[in-house]
């Protein structure tokens, strides 16, 4: 059984491993639509699936968050990718299954996912 | 909505969005009266009488982008389609309300689904803000609550991967205990 007490051994050991972030390194950022658009289409395993997988590869540099409406609810769940120095990349009727290639393909190794974007899905 | 989770999830936005630094969400099931209660509740900037009459109507939204805000009157047909029933309370500068009913016997009773889920994103993603949540069914209770989550992890940040498992797990066991 988890219990509270447990939270004070996770502390101590993120204690000693936590590092200090440059705050000027800029980030990557993964952000997924989480509007009632967003939701009822299958956002939230979908955003779920990007945290668990940045923490399964302990990628550092890459956050993930949320924002509102898109603008473009038929397309729900979407996701924006954004790197620095690099044009934004919209991926579109995104799913939990679809993640893992995102993340190895785009924000590990800088090769986007063409087939998910929404230039190819939107005619 | 194919869940009632994924409607709390899309409500509890709205008081994020209000600035609520403070969101409950309560859900009490009575299994022999086939009633369960769903209530979110927050401190955010509430809203007028007038905003708050209009807010079950799927063509008023103080949203700018679009005409339509379809998240409250989806919660609100889901409660009243079982033969439930829904509230909202608000008031300018203290926060909102919002209480349904449901009959979990109906028919057309949309099931809970993923609630553990839904919890753990609203904290995971808005690590600034405090949620307590209370799951009772038939008199058990089980609660989870950041503040004391936070009190013991001390700066160690909720959605450090090791917290998000230990709550996961924790949500899980939990809930399963009320179930037996």
């Amino acid at each position: 059984m988890k219990s509270l007490a447990e939270l004070n051994a996770i502390r101590e050991k993120a204690k000693s491993t936590m590092t200090v972030r440059d705050d000027n390194t800029e980030l990557k950022r993964i952000v997924v639509g989480m509007a009632t658009c967003g939701i009822a289409a299958g956002a939230r395993p979908v955003l779920n699936e990007f945290v668990n997988e940045v923490a399964r590869r302990k990628l550092d540099g890459v956050s993930v968050s949320q924002t509102g409406c898109i603008g473009m609810c038929q397309y729900e769940p979407i996701v924006e990718v954004f790197i620095p120095g690099e044009e934004k990349v919209t991926y579109v009727k995104m799913t939990a299954d679809k993640v893992a290639k995102v993340v190895n393909d785009h924000i590990v190794n800088g090769n986007v996912v063409e087939e998910y974007t929404i230039g190819a899905i939107a005619k | 909505m194919r869940e009632l989770s994924l409607n709390i999830l899309d409500i509890a936005q709205n008081s994020i969005s209000a600035g609520a630094s403070l969101i409950e969400i309560e859900l009490v099931e009575d299994r022999t009266a086939g009633d369960l209660l769903i209530g979110i509740y927050d401190n955010g900037k509430g809203m007028s009488e007038e905003q708050t009459a209009s807010i079950t109507d799927p063509f008023f939204t103080t949203r700018t982008t679009r005409k339509v805000g379809m998240g409250i009157p989806l919660f609100k047909m889901a409660a009243e389609q079982t033969g439930g029933s829904f509230e909202i309370y608000s008031k300018l500068g203290e926060g909102t309300r919002v209480t349904t009913h449901f009959n979990t016997g109906s028919i057309d009773f949309t099931p809970l689904g993923d609630i553990r889920s839904t919890v753990i994103t609203l904290i995971t993603m808005n690590t600034d803000r405090d949620f307590r949540f209370t799951y009772r069914i038939d008199g058990k209770e089980f609660a989870l609550d950041t503040r004391e989550l936070k009190e013991i992890l001390g700066d160690v940040p909720l959605d450090t991967p090791d917290v998000v498992e230990w709550m996961n797990e924790y949500f899980k066991e939990q809930t399963e205990l009320l179930l037996q």
